[in-house]
């Protein structure tokens, strides 16, 4: 009985040193984390004469979001396989969703994608721990591109904005190529013309006046035959999403900064007495015509109202009213104008602007494939037939925007054109480019907030900038 | 005694061995995590021991996200006791119409929580929303539900009773279905009153089945998530930001890994003492339930 009981002792303490061996193994194991790494880049594994087939035969996963310009990608694929016998299977996640999905996946460390989308802030985020894989060496490589890619036919502001030395405040440009552009989005006032016309209103040129008329819209649409319209549609919820179309848009075209950069340490500006002025002034600006229950709106509400004739402005990617503009798209549709929006005190159209970019997964396995891919989905003729037969708009490469049938096809679109070739050149990421990016921004996004509900700015915005002063410092 | 019957006993306990594993060695490791600086940016971290712990305890924002998890757990957990009871007690009276209300009843327990604030969003929506639509009449059409602090507190807490009061009136209607019929009957003999029967009699016998509800609910609403995050994302400003919520963001969105970590270690040990305070208190009302009995 006695031997019984300790065979039972033994056989505990055995299973319980069994069971705890995954855990020290995990110990022992680090976080995830790869050593194999090689300063080697697979792109110099690509030698001879450039062949679209060279990978004949492979299969490309690829993680994309669900966007008009994903759409008009899915449509072409066929286009993809016949040229290169590679086969592209992929998952397509709502936005909601999506990042959170590739920032989980690519932070297991596996190789469940090869490719995805991603905007060139997650660059920020992605780049350093070494989850992208750097595409410079491989657009140097003659053997891995072809010359029709023509790397020169992209706005260089857009190939710039995903190319980064890794270390906080430096500027864009310079280091790694991380992604490369493929769509992108210009922040700029769209606008109804049935209500600025009924109410005798030009677009605003200075931000003093694009206050006045949102409230001006606000006050006399109902009363002119656009039942439940208020002025200008911005974002609001708690994101980092609201900061950067209008808001950072026109914060930028004042002259104001995120975090000033001295010696490589970062320090936050968002609390300087220009700073505050103007935050005070665009919570005032929502307060006075802006969106009912704004802290809840995103992109998706701001664009519906626009459509819904709700909203008599939409400050915010051009794209966001593209898709309410087009025939039958929505009731405002054949009644929305476009409009560069408000200069800056010194005339800036300074714009910040959201890249749609392609990237690889460092831990790719299938890099070379992936790179032809990648080709091909930012390649002149993939584009100019997304731009031109779907709604893959915005072109990232000069080519495509100076097309005939590309500017054909925008023409019905009042302004959409002259306000492109307007912000285009002065359109670049105007925050500072740091890993806690995300933090920053909703973080700011919740400041904003509580200035919109009646909070002293100075005492909120102090208060963030002196929280992430420990944060990025 | 056969080899076989001598194994058996160590047998029997293979997959109570194996959930227990499943359930503790995650948590280890979530424990283990929390000792070093893991993030993003610094994918081998330093041991950097109680440090996560310590800076979550100086912030200003976990003592805020603390306070508002509480009111949220206890205004939450509060309204649907009060409302299941009393919602249990009107099915238990009733007959063919408390069947087909018990049966509508539970409906919100059929659709996900996410599901349900979202739906909720879009009726709480100031212009366009149902519910100011059917407060117009009477000159509160204007209101803006989730635009202010206190607001946003309360309509996820509304959001929260819709939810899940049918949960507790069930269980509340199970308790009162289970009640012996004599001390009832006892009482109707003596003449007691409604009021004097329900204090003296079905609370106290129903007590044990409520405080279990109370149990559920003020556990669930501490580890709150899904309805806040899809109602305000933790807004206005953060005023709605629940400790998971803040766990969510630091390991998630930030990827600061050990520290959202650690905000879900703290988050653990206050549902677990709070769960420990209730049961045994759930003890001490059955025993007195029996003695009613």
């Amino acid at each position: 009985m006695d031997t019984h009981a300790h065979d039972r002792r033994r056989f505990l303490a055995l299973s319980a040193a069994l069971a705890a061996t995954p855990f020290l193994t995990a110990c022992g194991a680090g976080f995830g984390g790869d050593d194999d790494k090689s300063d080697g880049s697979a792109a110099d594994d690509v030698t001879g004469s450039f062949d679209w087939k060279r990978e004949k035969g492979t299969t490309v996963k690829a993680l994309l979001n669900k966007h008009p310009y994903t759409d008009a990608l899915v449509a072409d694929l066929k286009s993809f396989t016949e040229k290169t016998g590679i086969e592209v299977e992929y998952d397509v996640f709502p936005e909601d969703n999506y990042f959170d999905k590739l920032t989980v996946d690519l932070s297991s460390g596996r190789a469940s994608y090869d490719v995805f989308m991603l905007g060139a802030y997650m660059v920020w985020q992605y780049g350093p721990p070494g989850w992208l894989e750097d595409l410079g060496p491989w657009m140097r490589n003659a053997s891995a591109t072809g010359a029709e890619w023509d790397q020169a036919d992209f706005f260089p502001n857009l190939l710039q904005a995903d190319q980064w030395s890794l270390k906080a405040g430096a500027p864009l440009g310079q280091g790694g190529q991380y992604a490369l552009p493929w769509g992108w989005e210009t922040n700029v006032v769209a606008y109804n013309t049935d209500v600025f016309s009924k109410l005798g209103l030009k677009p605003a040129e200075t931000f003093d006046e694009l206050r006045e008329i949102a409230g001006t819209i606000k006050r006399k649409a109902p009363g002119a035959g656009f039942d439940g319209m208020y002025g200008i549609a911005v974002r609001g919820s708690r994101s980092w999403a609201t900061i950067h179309p209008g808001f950072m848009t026109m914060y930028a075209r004042n002259g104001l900064r995120d975090f000033t950069v001295e010696g490589g340490k970062l320090t936050p500006a968002m609390n300087t007495p220009e700073a505050i002025a103007f935050t005070e002034d665009w919570a005032g600006m929502v307060r006075q015509g802006g969106p009912p229950s704004w802290t809840s709106y995103t992109w998706y509400q701001c664009s519906s109202d626009l459509g819904a004739k709700k909203a008599g402005m939409l400050f915010d990617a051009d794209t966001a009213a593209y898709f309410q503009a087009v025939e039958g798209a929505s009731p405002a549709s054949g009644k929305i104008a476009f409009h560069p929006g408000p200069k800056g005190p010194d005339g800036s159209l300074a714009t910040n602007m959201w890249i749609w970019s392609l990237g690889m997964n460092a831990k790719s396995k299938k890099k070379s494939a992936s790179w032809l891919f990648l080709q091909w989905a930012t390649g002149k003729e993939h584009l100019l037939k997304g731009a031109v037969t779907h709604n893959h708009i915005d072109p990232v490469r000069k080519s495509v925007a100076d097309a005939a049938a590309y500017k054909n096809k925008m023409k019905n679109l009042p302004g959409f054109i002259e306000t492109f070739e307007t912000v285009v050149d002065q359109t670049k990421i105007q925050f500072t480019p740091q890993a806690q990016f995300f933090d920053a921004t909703t973080s700011w996004a919740a400041a904003l907030q509580e200035i919109y509900g009646g909070k002293g700015a100075e005492s909120v915005l102090d208060g963030l900038a002196g929280d992430l002063a420990d944060k990025v410092g | 005694m056969g080899w076989r019957l001598a194994l058996r006993p160590y047998l029997l306990i293979v997959p109570a061995l194996l959930l227990t594993c499943g359930i503790l060695y995650p948590f280890g490791l979530g424990l283990y995590y929390t000792l070093f600086d893991f993030s993003a940016s610094k994918p081998q971290p330093d041991m950097v021991r109680f440090e996560n712990y310590e800076t979550v305890f100086t912030q200003e924002a976990f003592w805020n996200s603390a306070w508002v998890t509480v009111l949220y757990a206890v205004g939450a957990a509060a309204v649907e006791t009060v409302l299941g009871v009393a919602v249990a007690l009107l099915l238990h009276r009733s007959t063919l119409v408390g069947r087909v209300l018990e049966k509508i009843l539970i409906l919100p327990l059929m659709i996900a929580p996410v599901i349900a604030a979202i739906i909720w969003k879009l009726m709480l929506q100031p212009s366009v929303g149902v519910v100011n639509h059917l407060l117009r009449p009477f000159g509160l059409g204007g209101v803006q539900w989730t635009d202010t602090p206190t607001g946003a507190l309360l309509s996820s807490i509304a959001v929260d009773v819709w939810v899940y009061t049918p949960f507790v009136a069930i269980l509340a209607l199970a308790g009162l279905r289970s009640l012996p019929t004599s001390p009832f009957e006892a009482a109707a003999v003596d003449g007691a009153g409604w009021w004097y029967t329900f204090r003296r009699l079905t609370l106290p016998m129903l007590w044990p089945y409520v405080l279990v509800a109370v149990i559920f609910r003020f556990m669930d609403s501490l580890k709150v998530f899904d309805i806040i995050y899809a109602l305000t994302e933790g807004g206005p400003g953060d005023s709605t930001v629940v400790l998971q919520i803040r766990a969510y963001l630091e390991a998630i969105r930030f990827q600061r890994y050990s520290f959202g970590i650690s905000y879900t270690i703290v988050l653990w040990a206050v549902v677990y003492l709070a769960a420990m305070v209730l049961v045994k208190h759930l003890g001490k009302i059955q025993r007195k339930a029996a003695e009613v009995k």
